[in-house]
């Protein structure tokens, strides 16, 4: 490795860079460690959130899948799993159409109060989740939204948009408007134009936006807590009530199961991203 | 020269831009509409239920009406006949199961009231109306000497008012003196004092975030591309991750016998386990560990920008590490710097799960009191003024965040 430092390095510059080298490596397990211990002790036989004896000695024996089955006989986690995914689709399809469509009225270089509209649009994601909860509760219940489905999907809907509007916008801003009035001045429908020309352009950041606002939704338990009836309960509520309560390891055995679901995120945002690059290279 | 194009161009070209003004604001109309309807309007809701609280002055108001009507000086207790009326309202009440609502709003006011209204209510609740509208007042000052106190009826006055900046007062820890004026409340300064702890866990876990970030995007951003693009799924792995497995992961690491104190304790540092879970010091570790990745990615796009050859330069001509960096380097990440820093304290100030999860009572903030009112104590109209003023912190830091920073440049990795 020495042999990649400049010759004008002191003993400081290298002591420096080893350093440095170490605290970055340090940081990363910070970042990594508490998440990757969850799935060894998912798998403990003990009803303990630690190591036993016996796992540390590999024990297959210390090993166990009772917490994952437990998951899908325990009815409160299925019907919270059907939840979770039920309302993050809803909230993720409404938040992407609305988002989107705004978004490419958004970077129009003549919008008018192009900079209040956008900090209004994305203040939802600044904005205290206790007092979106709390605002949504005090006034959702005179529509009677509070302990409906209705009311979940457009509270977590609110949640996506900021996502949906910063990732469409960000692939907007390569766009060449000039071809969207080329498709207008050649006879097609501006509609046309959007659907034919527009989207299949923009589909990397509309479908990157659109799993932003799902995992928003599918990881949301304030506005949960307050507008969620029991039938409406999704996977982090019931995470929470289980964290405050009986603490158990089926929670760890679930923290597993989303972990694995963020590695599958991650792998898909990657990919958009990477075509998202690749089309921008072609439309120019 | 002739001017080569004519008024009628000019007429056509500004109608062309009106128009393709109105188109491009056409498009954000139906989300704005639907942001309006889900999002303002619940949050101007909570603005209007900090000062106004209808619950007394639709409870009692023939009693409310009465003290006007006999222009009461609040300096005695009221006339007989306005302790009549509400007698008689006191015992509609009781019947309809309401007094208890009363009691709890009154009881806010003045401690212990909350057992005289309900002692009372079960004393008038069988009694005639027209009994009650001739004598009922002595049956009060017969049934708890309290209804003597001019105090009490103060109260009563004061709750009924269905606008009050009160919810205010309390949430700044002040309250009305009784000249009118405004005076420090008795006892503790609860809710200052944990607008200034909130304030201060969100300085440390920034700074914190700050001191550990900064290295990492450095050496991120320095590295060959190969190895900082897998060493980033590090970065954007816990990023992705669920909150409520990240906070799962701190209490199973910090429990009495968890990881941490398991280790520790095999390795012979400590003897006893350590009780870090449900303290200050879980809320801040916890925290720090998720709010990491809002301080590196910002970071992180602003040094991948840098030339490297500025710092290897300064170095080169003989710059020691250190001034070479601060005088050089530095400077250029600070608009990285502030973003991420003004995203971690924005996003800290307002945290409730992880506090209401790993932080004991030591590690509540304001997020978690102001729940606590909306859901256990069901005083909303304090909770409601306490979210405003936490509302006001945060629209000014995003302001700020928007002024230097642009709210169109958060970035999401």
């Amino acid at each position: 490795m020495m042999k990649h430092l400049p010759a004008y390095y002191t003993i400081w510059h290298i002591l420096g860079y080893y350093g440095l080298r170490l605290t970055a490596y340090l940081v990363l397990g910070f970042l990594m460690l508490p998440i990757l211990i969850i799935v060894p002790l998912s798998f403990n036989v003990e009803p303990y959130f630690s190591f036993t004896q016996g796992m540390l000695r590999l024990d297959p024996d210390a090993y166990s899948l009772r917490w994952y089955e437990a998951i899908f006989t325990d009815q409160r986690w299925t019907l919270s799993i059907r939840n979770s995914f039920f309302v993050g689709a809803l909230a993720a399809i409404l938040a992407t159409v609305l988002g989107t469509i705004a978004a490419v009225g958004l970077s129009s270089p003549v919008m008018p109060a192009k900079r209040l509209i956008t900090a209004l649009l994305l203040s939802p994601m600044i904005v205290p989740l206790i007092i979106i909860a709390a605002g949504m509760f005090f006034f959702y219940t005179g529509f009677g939204l509070v302990g409906s489905f209705t009311g979940l999907v457009m509270a977590h809907a609110v949640l996506g948009v900021p996502f949906v509007i910063i990732t469409v916008t960000a692939t907007l801003t390569g766009f060449d408007r000039s071809l969207f009035h080329a498709g207008v001045s050649m006879g097609a429908s501006p509609l046309k134009v959007f659907w034919d020309v527009v989207i299949p352009l923009i589909r990397p950041g509309v479908i990157s936006g659109g799993l932003f606002a799902f995992v928003t939704s599918f990881d949301e338990v304030v506005v949960v807590l307050f507008l969620a009836g029991p039938e409406q309960r999704t996977i982090p509520r019931q995470m929470f009530s289980g964290l405050r309560e009986q603490i158990n390891p089926t929670i760890l055995a679930v923290a597993t199961l989303l972990i694995v679901i963020s590695v599958a995120l991650l792998v898909t945002l990657e990919i958009l991203r990477r075509r998202s690059e690749r089309l921008r290279g072609e439309a120019f | 020269m002739e001017n080569s194009l004519s008024r009628e161009d000019g007429r056509n070209a500004r109608r062309e831009l009106n128009r393709r003004r109105i188109a491009a604001f056409a498009l954000v109309i139906p989300l704005l509409v639907f942001i309006f309807f889900a999002f303002v309007a619940p949050i101007a809701t909570i603005l209007y239920r900090s000062v106004y609280n209808p619950v007394v002055s639709d409870l009692i108001p023939e009693t409310l009406a009465a003290l006007d009507a006999a222009e009461w000086d609040r300096a005695d207790v009221p006339p007989d006949d306005v302790l009549n009326v509400f007698s008689a309202e006191l015992s509609l009440l009781a019947q309809e199961r309401l007094s208890g609502r009363l009691a709890e709003e009154i009881n806010r006011a003045i401690p212990g009231m909350s057992s005289v209204v309900r002692s009372t209510s079960r004393a008038v609740r069988r009694m005639e109306q027209d009994t009650l509208l001739s004598e009922g007042g002595q049956t009060l000052l017969d049934a708890n000497d309290r209804w003597g106190d001019v105090a009490v009826w103060r109260a009563l006055q004061d709750a009924g008012a269905p606008y009050t900046e009160d919810y205010y007062l309390t949430a700044l820890d002040l309250q009305r003196a009784e000249d009118g004026g405004i005076e420090a409340r008795d006892g503790a300064r609860i809710y200052v004092t944990l607008y200034t702890k909130t304030l201060r866990i969100a300085l440390i876990i920034t700074i914190l975030t700050l001191i550990l970030g900064y290295p990492l995007a450095y050496f991120l951003a320095n590295a060959p591309s190969k190895s900082a693009n897998m060493l980033m799924v590090f970065v954007l792995l816990p990023f992705w991750t669920s909150l409520l497995v990240r906070t799962t992961a701190w209490i199973a690491l910090l429990q009495t016998n968890g990881v941490v104190n398991s280790f520790l304790m095999s390795i012979g540092v400590i003897n006893e386990p350590m009780e870090i879970l449900y303290t200050q010091t879980a809320t801040i570790l916890a925290m720090t560990h998720i709010l990491l990745p809002f301080m590196i990615l910002p970071l992180y796009s602003v040094m991948k920008g840098i030339d490297p050859s500025y710092l290897r330069a300064a170095m080169s001509m003989g710059g020691r590490p250190i001034p070479a960096f601060v005088r050089i380097y530095l400077p250029m990440t600070l608009p990285g710097l502030s973003a991420g820093a003004l995203l971690v304290f924005i996003i800290s100030v307002g945290y409730y799960i992880t506090p209401a999860l790993v932080g004991g009572t030591d590690g509540q903030m304001i997020s978690n009191i102001i729940a606590f009112h909306m859901r256990e104590s069901n005083n909303w109209e304090l909770a409601a003024a306490l979210g405003s003023l936490l509302l006001a912190i945060i629209l000014l830091l995003y302001w700020v965040y928007d002024r230097f920073v642009g709210a169109g440049n958060i970035k999401l990795g």
